[in-house]
């Protein structure tokens, strides 16, 4: 009787033994880790998921140690190369032992750039850290430790809407920041300003976040002179104009940070037409005063925008009205376009600050513009003669009637 | 006057009164479909197909806007001598793309996004590709039109 | 010359025809021809008014046919451009479409009245069976003239409409291919409308027309029941010119109301038909098919065996059938009293007309 028995009980622990052993190759790491629930279970898990896990490489990769002991002695070994969780001044080192090195990234994927490393030196959080500073961001900062994602991938902490909230975690903590003497307004004023709204809000990725102004590993504060090339990235146009215009000299002489001393950083929004002019909401007048060239600049700028947006909308005004009349208005809408892309083009050549470059590309705006008004004037005129025609036709028939129910009467 | 005068006379009167009448009918009537007859100024009915230059126009690597319906489309000749036409309404946001003869592509302005002369974006923020039209020569007439 | 005939006035020209042709003998003929006065007078008008509103349909339609142009790529353009550039364009369009309605609710009240009143009977039974091939002409002109602007609205109003034909148990595929030029709605199709509404249907309805109006002028009015044998003692009223005058002075109005519908309700283009587009909310036919779109919606997918739907349109088509042939089942018309039987029929079939009308209109 009791040798029947041991071979049952044989037989589960055996394949008991089997089942476990299904896994394989069993990773000692994490089936300690897991059994031991939070916060480890789940670190463990998001690893497995994440970009590192996918590919295969897994936790003695970055802790060292011995992965195939289910003794914990043995497994988290210093002889065995156990790191234990790495020190802050260590991470950078420890993850660019694979992510400086091309011949790896190779063979995982040879488009990955591999400059990450020597670009952090440079940062300020580098020069920092190599100082001895541990609070600033190294790569577990931003990427995250288990649960790292490529930066297209949207759960990745650094994919471009996550962005400013990562930068945020430090920078955005007054407490935190308080030895820097460094702003932390920047994440609340990005958040209204137009890029942020885009971003955030919109998820356009074509705005920036903090890293397309400021640079991913190698994030420096940009240099007074060189603002507009950061911000000529995508504003080409006006960079262009304004590296050229008599601003450029006396701003960078004056030690004045081109785009951002009208614009704003962080907390930009989009600009009004208020911005330029003589009023007290006019940023032109907080230098120059009534009387100087830059006045009259100022002045000629401001009402050249101001007609064209008026006869734009005038223009849209009307056309709706001649919509709205259900005549056609496909040509004219067709122009307003125009007349737009040409309010865009006025208000971007401001940054030339030359009125006559101003004016000439605003005066073709106003000939569309007025063109416009005459067309919408003339289909709104239309639906009105179709109305007076109706009397008309009507009054005359009306007559015709009468007289032939004059005749009819006669005939009876 | 007799009765009969008078009502012969009035007869008359109703007669004439008619006959103008009609004639003044006639006239309203006649009106409209005379002027309707005459063709207007502007001679080709909007077609989904579009004469959008001549070859003469637009010599190798330039470009061109367009009408195409109510929306306004690009029209380039590449260096290659291929013609290629697009919608110009970028689809970041909305603004007007123009041929860029420096870069050898399309370009927008408003924040510096590039598309490649297959309509591709290739930088900048723009999303998506323009939307490509089929293009056909016609002797020396550039004809453009949607995509079946 | 008599008094009272204002377009008499050139003796010469009517000598000069007369000398050459019995011009005197349809002068004396039309003389004759009466109109009962009775107090169902007015519904003697409608037939006038469908006639005088094909005849601004085939004067529109003429008009429309100088900037009108086929093919998928170029018809609604070309209604565009009518409605927007063309002087006038929007007039004639308008009025075109407002007028097919106008003509067929004209033609659905003429025939309705000649219905009631029993017109039909001997010896008039080929007048009404023409009209109502008229009729259904009418339909026809409407349903192939609507798929012309090719626009979303008449795209798949036409795919529902040529759907259904295709319903029709055994010659249905065939029909409904030789309707479409294709298996789908197509370019094809609108080549195919586009000759049955300016060629075919035009051709016929004229020759059955002629038909129709010969029959009657060649019988002259008919009177109300119950009057025969006593012609001598009817109130009557000459065809020429008393009638007639009063024919051209509603005829007038009629023309006016449609200008009037044409300023201030112009007929809409839409957007182009978009084969691949979803069906627009709210597609459905012309008013008058509503009827049979609505009661065929009501029907439940089985009845017995057979499929709803064409047990729904088989119906449609043997009550046309029989409506078309009355006059041979009215016996009690032949002995000059009205059957309470066909006047009920009739005014069952006008509710239940203007109720699926209604209710198609309600709940879409």
């Amino acid at each position: 009787m009791k040798l029947p028995i041991f071979i049952v009980f044989a037989g589960i622990a055996f394949s008991g033994i089997v089942y476990a052993q299904n896994d394989a190759p069993q990773n000692s790491c994490v089936s300690c880790h897991e059994m031991m629930g939070a916060p480890y279970d789940s670190l463990v898990h998001a690893q497995q998921a994440d970009i590192h896990g996918k590919n295969g490489i897994t936790c003695t990769d970055c802790h060292g140690g011995n992965s195939t002991s289910m003794d914990y002695e043995v497994a988290m070994s210093p002889a065995a190369g156990f790191r234990g969780k790495p020190k802050p001044k260590d991470i950078p080192e420890l993850c660019g032992k694979c992510h400086a090195n091309p011949d790896y990234m190779k063979q995982y994927d040879p488009g990955l750039r591999v400059d990450q490393l020597t670009e952090y030196h440079t940062s300020q959080h580098g020069q920092l850290l190599k100082k001895g500073d541990t609070k600033v961001a190294q790569c577990v900062s931003c990427h995250g430790a288990h649960g790292i994602y490529p930066a297209n991938v949207p759960l990745s902490s650094v994919y471009p809407v996550n962005v400013p909230e990562t930068c945020g975690k430090c920078h955005a903590d007054e407490k935190y920041m308080a030895d820097y003497n460094i702003p932390t307004d920047q994440y609340a004023q990005y958040k209204t300003s137009v890029h942020g709204r885009d971003l955030l809000e919109k998820k356009d990725l074509g705005a920036p976040a903090c890293n397309d102004c400021h640079g991913n590993h190698g994030a420096t504060p940009p240099g007074l002179t060189s603002i507009a090339r950061v911000c000529g990235t995508c504003h080409v146009n006006n960079q262009k104009l304004f590296q050229k215009s008599v601003h450029k000299k006396i701003f960078d002489m004056m030690d004045m940070p081109e785009c951002i001393t009208c614009h704003g950083n962080h907390g930009i929004q989009v600009p009004s037409d208020s911005m330029i002019g003589t009023t007290e909401k006019s940023i032109c007048m907080e230098c120059h005063g009534q009387g100087d060239a830059g006045y009259i600049v100022a002045q000629t700028m401001s009402n050249a925008i101001d007609s064209l947006k008026q006869i734009y909308h005038h223009s849209e005004d009307l056309i709706q009205q001649a919509s709205e009349k259900d005549m056609d208005v496909s040509d004219l809408k067709f122009e307003l376009r125009d007349v737009r892309q040409n309010l865009i083009q006025t208000r971007t050549m401001i940054h030339s600050f030359d009125t006559t470059q101003v004016l000439d590309i605003q005066q073709k705006g106003m000939k569309v513009g007025t063109d416009l008004v005459a067309s919408a004037k003339d289909l709104i005129s239309e639906y009105y003669f179709r109305r007076k025609g109706l009397v008309v036709f009507t009054l005359v028939i009306t007559i015709l009637a009468v007289l032939l129910y004059i005749k009819i009467r006669q005939l009876d | 006057m007799s009765e009969d005068a008078k009502g012969s006379q009035r007869r008359s009167l109703l007669k004439w009164l008619l006959g103008g009448g009609a004639v003044a009918w006639l006239g309203t009537v006649l009106y409209p479909v005379f002027r309707y007859l005459q063709p207007p100024e502007v001679p080709e009915a909007n077609v989904s197909s579009v004469k959008a230059a001549t070859v003469d126009e637009i010599p190798p690597d330039s470009g061109k806007i367009f009408k195409f319906g109510s929306q306004p489309g690009i029209l380039i000749h590449t260096p290659d001598d291929k013609w290629r036409a697009f919608s110009a309404v970028c689809t970041h946001l909305g603004c007007i793309v123009q041929y860029r003869q420096d870069l050898d592509e399309i370009w927008c302005a408003c924040h510096n996004g590039h598309y490649n002369l297959q309509g591709k974006n290739i930088a900048g923020p723009p999303p998506r590709p323009l939307e490509e039209y089929v293009v056909n020569i016609q002797g020396k007439d550039v004809y453009v039109s949607r995509k079946a | 010359m008599s008094p009272g005939r204002p377009d008499k006035s050139n003796t010469g020209v009517m000598e000069w025809l007369n000398d050459r042709y019995p011009i005197k003998a349809w002068q004396d003929f039309a003389k004759k021809k009466k109109v009962p006065l009775v107090h169902g007078t007015i519904w003697y008008y409608f037939g006038g008014v469908t006639l005088f509103l094909f005849i601004i349909q085939v004067l529109t339609g003429i008009l429309l046919l100088f900037y009108y142009r086929t093919g998928s790529d170029q018809a609604y353009e070309s209604v565009k451009f009518l409605m927007t550039k063309v002087h006038f364009g929007w007039l004639i369009r308008s009025i075109h479409s407002w007028s097919a309605n106008l003509m067929v609710l004209s033609a659905f009240i003429h025939m309705f009245s000649v219905f009631f009143t029993r017109a039909y009977r001997k010896p008039r039974e080929l007048t009404w069976i023409t009209g109502m091939i008229l009729l259904l002409l009418a339909l026809a002109f409407g349903f192939s003239g609507y798929l012309l602007p090719w626009n979303q609205l008449a795209f798949f109003a036409t795919k529902v409409g040529t759907d259904i034909v295709g319903v029709v148990p055994g010659i249905g595929d065939f029909m409904l291919t030789l309707l479409r030029g294709g298996h789908e709605v197509t370019g094809a199709t609108l080549s195919r409308f586009f000759g049955f509404h300016i060629a075919l249907f035009p051709g016929i309805f004229t020759l059955i027309l002629v038909v129709h109006l010969a029959l009657i002028q060649i019988q002259g009015m008919s009177h109300p029941m119950g009057m025969e044998g006593k012609e001598a003692e009817m109130k009557t009223m000459p065809f020429f010119p008393n009638f007639v005058m009063r024919d051209l002075l509603l005829w007038l109005i009629v023309l006016n109301v449609l200008a009037i519908l044409a300023v201030y309700f112009p007929w809409e283009l839409g957007q182009k038909a978009d084969p691949f587009a979803s069906a627009p909310a709210g597609i459905r036919p012309e008013w008058y098919f509503m009827f049979m779109f609505q009661s065929l919606k009501f029907l439940p997918a089985h009845i017995l065996g057979f499929e709803g739907e064409i047990l729904g349109i088989m119906t449609f088509g043997i009550a046309g059938l029989l409506w078309m042939f009355v006059p041979f089942f009215d016996r009690s018309s032949l002995r000059g009293v009205k059957s309470r039987k066909i006047t009920y029929i009739g005014i069952l079939i006008v509710m239940f007309i203007i109720a699926m009308t209604i209710l198609g209109y309600i709940l879409s």
